[in-house]
């Protein structure tokens, strides 16, 4: 075999293999919305149905039963809401990390990470009696404290790994030109690393959306996000995959649709520092 | 000058007046955390009705999936939070919470018609003949069995009929070949889930959860039949993949002509029944729970109610819409408005007795029968210190059966002996009931 056919059959295969593990990432994804188009006698029909008369019943019973733009909203609010705070106190936290570093500068970053090793249950009880206490519970204002703290770790590392990898001549410049710490962050750092700061907030946009367990159990009706509303929609006693399907298509539709406007953002924030 | 303070105070006058007479007419919200199933999303549907009646009272809905609303609903009640005005809780939570003062009395007065209540239901929920939740719907247990599938198999199928002819009925039946499974039972470990069948599986062989001294008895000769009895049957005659079988994946095989027979809440046979839902609609027979030694316990008594917290700050509105909610007139609504077939069954006897009802449901004699049959007071053979059938009204309970159905489900995928599972299971139960202070 010549080398350049060897070549064409590695990436032939190379291709078929990232296919290959792309379809299984979105099965679940295509399965949950197809189900959402069939009956709950279809839904659970042995072997399963591809082909099916679609019917719209199910985003009807969801459209009646939940006030789903009420949901949707305490999702954007507290999403967004908790993404803006985590950078504003990530930001100047990584930019001293990553320029002014200590000797303890490590420890503190593992220290911050380590938070995130701990299971959520295991801090249920003093989280909840403190929200209960603060007047926090079922209160978009505590889940978006939540959320901040849940994600202020990851936000911090992606960033230090960013801003460490900026060349400090140029810092160094501007400080010869009289800028302040201040000036240095948010007139320089701030603007190159635009890219790597824009994918950790819609890192931290997701990670917060998907978040269910602290939004199940610290929030009742006024502050309830789209997942606890998808989660009402299992059923004890009762069929109901077709409608909890529903209900987790038009749950997923924004973030989706979003994340596909900024994939672009979102791999290089991923992919970045992984190739020097 | 003068002028300005005339002006500034008449508009404080305004504004106060305003601010009185919103005051006035003001809403008092009430939060009702809930459960996801058939006859509370009736309810949540029927809520405008409510508030029409009751102009002063909106209705916030929060349902939950079981699991959780147990968890929420703990969390909150245990911890004062307020959080619910209303909570779902069920036939084991209510005795136990009212007891411990969690609970509001319900308010039974007037022309409420408590007496209307069934009798093993409104015990159930009740401590010291106090009510502390008021039932929506209740359940009990039957054999819900494919009429053509036992006839062509010459068989028949009675009410309490012994297990061993429950057993020779799905080895007629059985022929996985053509997608037929004899028997569906629930195999997926929880208390609320394989344990609650085991239990009365275990209770019509005679055995009991706790002795006179609360000493568990899961190592008896009567467990260890029942639970061998319950894992060969299910293993030889069951569908593959039993032991995550819990009451909706039996139901979709039901639903779907692959089971046999399938013993399981009384609730079932409106699903079964249900010609949307179900391709064997009218093909189902309905019999009472098989027994063995006894017929005590052989069929478990649950209710989903509604409590109001002690915590509440809106007693008295929350008080207004449990009455409503689980009101004759409510059933009444739901008749005329949805059909009587959809109404809130196992409440009521006056239910039972509606011309209207016994047309439109064609079980509705064979759960009245199952429900009355179940006595929580009087469940075992031998004699026991506890509530309940399917389960111990303590709060020690839920950890206990939780164990236990691990190991029995543990028995049933071949992971574990009979005995193994037994052992283990009361050793987890002893520590707990001495950690207690029982003994």
């Amino acid at each position: 075999m010549k080398l350049t056919q060897q070549r064409k059959l590695r990436t032939v295969l190379t291709g078929l293999f990232a296919w290959t593990i792309a379809l299984a990432l979105f099965f679940p994804i295509f399965w949950m919305f197809i189900t959402s188009f069939k009956t709950e006698l279809q839904a659970i029909s042995v072997p399963p149905s591809l082909f099916f008369e679609p019917t719209l019943e199910n985003f009807e019973i969801v459209q009646e039963r939940s006030n789903y733009l009420h949901h949707a909203m305490n999702s954007v609010i507290t999403s967004f809401g908790s993404t803006l705070i985590a950078l504003a106190i990530a930001i100047p936290a990584a930019y001293s990390m990553a320029f002014f570093p200590t000797k303890k500068t490590k420890d503190i970053l593992l220290w911050m990470l380590s938070t995130k090793m701990l299971p959520a249950v295991g801090v249920l009880v003093p989280i909840y009696i403190l929200s209960r206490d603060y007047g926090l519970l079922d209160s978009r204002t505590g889940l978006i404290i939540i959320f901040t703290l849940m994600n202020l770790p990851i936000v911090v590392w992606m960033l230090f790994s960013y801003f460490k990898d900026l060349p400090k001549e140029i810092l160094e410049a501007a400080r010869m030109d009289g800028a302040t710490p201040w000036d240095e962050m948010v007139k320089v750092v701030m603007p190159l690393s635009i890219g790597a700061i824009s994918s950790t907030g819609l890192l931290s946009i997701v990670l917060c959306w998907n978040e269910a367990f602290w939004s199940l159990n610290l929030t009742a009706s006024e502050a309830a996000p789209l997942t606890a509303m998808i989660a009402s929609y299992s059923s004890p006693e009762g069929l109901f995959w077709a409608k909890l399907s529903a209900a987790s298509t038009l749950a997923c539709a924004p973030i989706v649709i979003f994340g596909w406007f900024c994939q672009k953002q979102l791999v290089q924030g991923l992919t970045f520092g992984a190739v020097k | 000058m003068q002028r300005l303070t005339k002006t500034t105070l008449s508009c404080a006058v305004s504004v106060a007046a305003c601010l009185t007479a919103a005051s006035a007419f003001a809403e008092t919200q009430i939060t009702v955390a809930t459960v996801n199933n058939g006859h509370m999303i009736e309810m949540q549907k029927l809520t405008p009705e409510f508030e029409k009646a009751n102009p002063g009272i909106k209705v916030k809905w929060v349902t939950l999936e079981e699991g959780v609303l147990r968890q929420n609903v703990t969390q909150d009640i245990a911890n004062k939070s307020g959080l619910y005005d209303v909570m779902t809780i069920g036939m084991y939570e209510a005795p136990i919470w009212g007891e411990r003062g969690w609970l509001r009395e319900i308010d039974t007065s007037g022309d409420y018609d408590v007496n209307d209540i069934l009798p093993s239901i409104r015990g159930g929920l009740s401590f010291d003949n106090t009510m502390y939740a008021a039932p929506f719907y209740g359940e009990s247990s039957m054999v819900m069995y494919r009429k053509d599938l036992v006839k062509a198999a010459g068989m028949e199928i009675n009410d309490r009929d012994s297990w061993t002819h429950i057993r020779d009925v799905a080895a007629a039946v059985h022929d996985p070949d053509n997608g037929v499974y004899g028997i569906c039972l629930r195999g997926k470990a929880g208390w609320g889930d394989n344990m609650a069948l085991m239990t009365t599986i275990a209770n019509s062989f005679g055995a009991r959860w706790f002795d006179e001294n609360w000493k568990p008895q899961l190592e008896s000769a009567e467990w260890k039949k029942a639970v061998s009895f319950y894992v060969d049957t299910l293993s030889k005659y069951g569908p593959p993949g039993s032991s995550s079988n819990s009451f909706n994946e039996n139901l979709a095989l039901f639903n779907e002509g692959k089971c046999g027979m399938w013993i399981d809440a009384t609730i079932a046979a409106s699903f079964v029944t249900d010609p949307k839902q179900s391709k064997v609609h009218d093909k189902v027979g309905f019999a009472q729970s098989p027994y063995a030694a006894t017929e005590k316990g052989a069929n478990w008594l649950w209710a989903w109610a509604l409590g109001i917290p002690a915590a509440t700050k809106n007693a008295e509105a929350a008080q207004t819409f449990v009455r409503w909610a689980t009101s004759k007139q409510y059933i009444d609504l739901v008749g005329q408005t949805n059909g009587w077939a959809a109404v809130p069954t196992g409440t009521r006897t006056s239910t039972y007795e509606n011309a209207k009802f016994q047309q439109a449901a064609v079980f509705a004699e064979a759960e009245l029968k199952a429900i009355n049959s179940a006595n929580p007071n009087d469940s075992t053979m031998k004699p026991s210190p506890y509530v309940g059938v399917q389960f111990a009204a303590i709060p020690e309970f839920q950890a206990i059966g939780t164990t236990a159905g691990q190991m029995v489900s543990g028995a049933l995928s071949g992971t574990m002996s009979v005995e193994q599972a037994l052992k283990s299971a009361n050793r987890s139960a002893d520590r707990q009931m001495r950690q207690a202070g029982y003994y």
